[in-house]
């Protein structure tokens, strides 16, 4: 059932004449399982060019739906799929691409609970996830059930590349993401996409770069990136490839575990309980009867110069360097887009400076534009 | 001795510039020179995690440092 039928051998030409190529290989493509985590930035790309190359069998695992801020580098997604979930909408366009190829999405978020059980029917995980906890758990599930994983992450104008746990002829495997990053940052240390912004093209470097090495690892084709990180800079098109350690982090690897506990985000919630919090109703009610507060924005500087509510305008990055520009003895509102990143910069002033007159902002910026004033553009 | 410094991701925002130069005495290990750069930018020793290559492989503490090597600073990225 791999034997290519004469549509795929018109379909694949280019890889059959392809010098080490060649029919052989196009069909361990066809009998190949390859699981998208994450159909994003990097997911889309590489996505496009897995099924476009043959791949046998393609799961895309993603809970969240398609929105327009996504449209800017998802290239998989229009205006139209806007609102739909994305692994569905990149099975829709996905399968017209390449009927040859079965599509399984899972409109569902990968979790310690069903993580093991998805993997074991798949031979190589790319991971183009957002977020920390998820890219561990993508990483302990691959160790435990030995599959090899292709790392992909992107932050502004950076992307990073990895092929991880691969398992050689002798049974051991190759380095994994603990032995290049053994402990988590903490919530506030690194930011997002959403918070830092992301170029555009770079996911589809990095993604096109990520089914690249599916491609050879299936294949045998070339030297993957085994043991090696490589950074790719967009801006200089300069690359760093260094060694990865091995660190024997497999023998910490026994079982799925709480991520978000690992990752801080457990100590997050449990602190920003005792955080102090004011809705945009009563910000609303201290500008109107000019209480003595000071309200501060600690968003991005193209963020504020886009839409600001009158706030002293301090982005969080600089927050630890300005210090003294912050009252300590009168009411403190800080803000940025809808909360999350000023409740991270209030907990640590708390814990390093011990502040104890700062509130959050509920909502943020995006809370005062739905209920105070919707003139204010913070798209 | 000058050492040339590569900063990715958010270290080149904690630093400031993509390169920073950190003068060391000759003879100086990888321990010390973290604890020059800490002193230097003190956001980044907040970093639970750091990874620092010379000459494009992990930086073992005890690793004495060279004028020529080239150290990186790589912090982890998790956007997708």
């Amino acid at each position: 059932m791999n034997k290519l039928t004469p549509e795929e051998l018109t379909r694949y030409s280019r890889h059959l004449v392809l010098k080490d190529f060649g029919k052989e290989n196009q069909e361990k493509l066809k009998k190949s399982r390859v699981l998208m985590v994450g159909a994003g930035g990097l997911g889309c790309p590489a996505l496009l060019y897995l099924v476009a190359a043959g791949i046998g069998k393609i799961g895309i695992i993603d809970f969240d739906d398609v929105q327009e801020s996504n449209l800017q580098r998802q290239v998989l997604f229009n205006t139209h799929d806007v609102g739909e979930n994305k692994a569905l909408a990149a099975k829709k366009h996905l399968a017209k691409l390449n009927p040859f190829v079965t599509i399984f999405p899972y409109a569902e978020k990968l979790t310690s609970k069903n993580a093991l059980k998805l993997f074991a029917d798949y031979e190589i995980v790319l991971d183009g996830s957002d977020n920390f906890p998820t890219r561990y758990l993508v990483n302990d599930a691959c160790v435990l059930t030995g599959k090899a994983l292709i790392y992909g992450s992107i932050l502004q104008y950076e992307g990073q590349l990895s092929v991880l746990n691969v398992r050689s002829t002798d049974g051991s495997h190759s380095q994994n993401y603990r032995d290049l990053f053994p402990e988590s940052p903490q919530p506030h240390e690194v930011p997002n996409c959403e918070q830092a912004g992301v170029l555009g093209v770079l996911p589809g470097t990095v993604g096109s770069l990520m089914a690249n090495e599916a491609i050879k690892l299936i294949t045998g084709i070339g030297d993957p990136l085994i043991n090696k990180l490589l950074i790719f800079d967009s801006l200089t098109l300069q690359t760093l490839t260094v060694s990865i350690p091995n660190r024997n982090s497999r023998a910490n690897i026994k079982e799925l575990i709480d991520y978000d506990d690992f990752c801080g985000l457990n100590d997050q919630k449990d602190k920003s309980l005792s955080m102090k919090e004011i809705t945009v109703q009563e910000l609303k009610s201290l500008l109107d009867t000019n209480a003595d507060f000071q309200l501060i924005d600690v968003r991005e500087v193209h963020e504020f110069e886009q839409a600001n509510i009158g706030g002293e305008h301090i982005p969080m990055a600089e927050v630890p360097h300005q210090i003294e520009r912050i009252e300590t003895t009168k009411q403190v509102v800080m803000h940025c887009r809808s909360g999350g990143r000023s409740g991270n910069i209030i907990q640590w002033l708390e814990k390093n400076h011990g502040f104890n007159n700062l509130y959050n902002l509920k909502g943020g910026i995006l809370a005062w534009a739905k209920e105070i004033d919707s003139s204010l553009d913070v798209s | 001795m000058k050492c040339m410094v590569k900063a990715f991701g958010i270290t080149r925002e904690i630093a400031g510039a993509k390169e920073v130069v950190v003068e060391l005495p000759e003879g100086s290990t990888v321990s010390d020179f973290k604890t020059e750069l800490f002193s230097q930018f003190p956001r980044l020793s907040a970093l639970t995690s750091l990874f620092i290559a010379v000459n494009q492989a992990y930086a073992e503490d005890h690793q004495v440092l060279k004028p020529e090597d080239e150290i990186a600073l790589i912090p982890p990225v998790a956007g997708g």
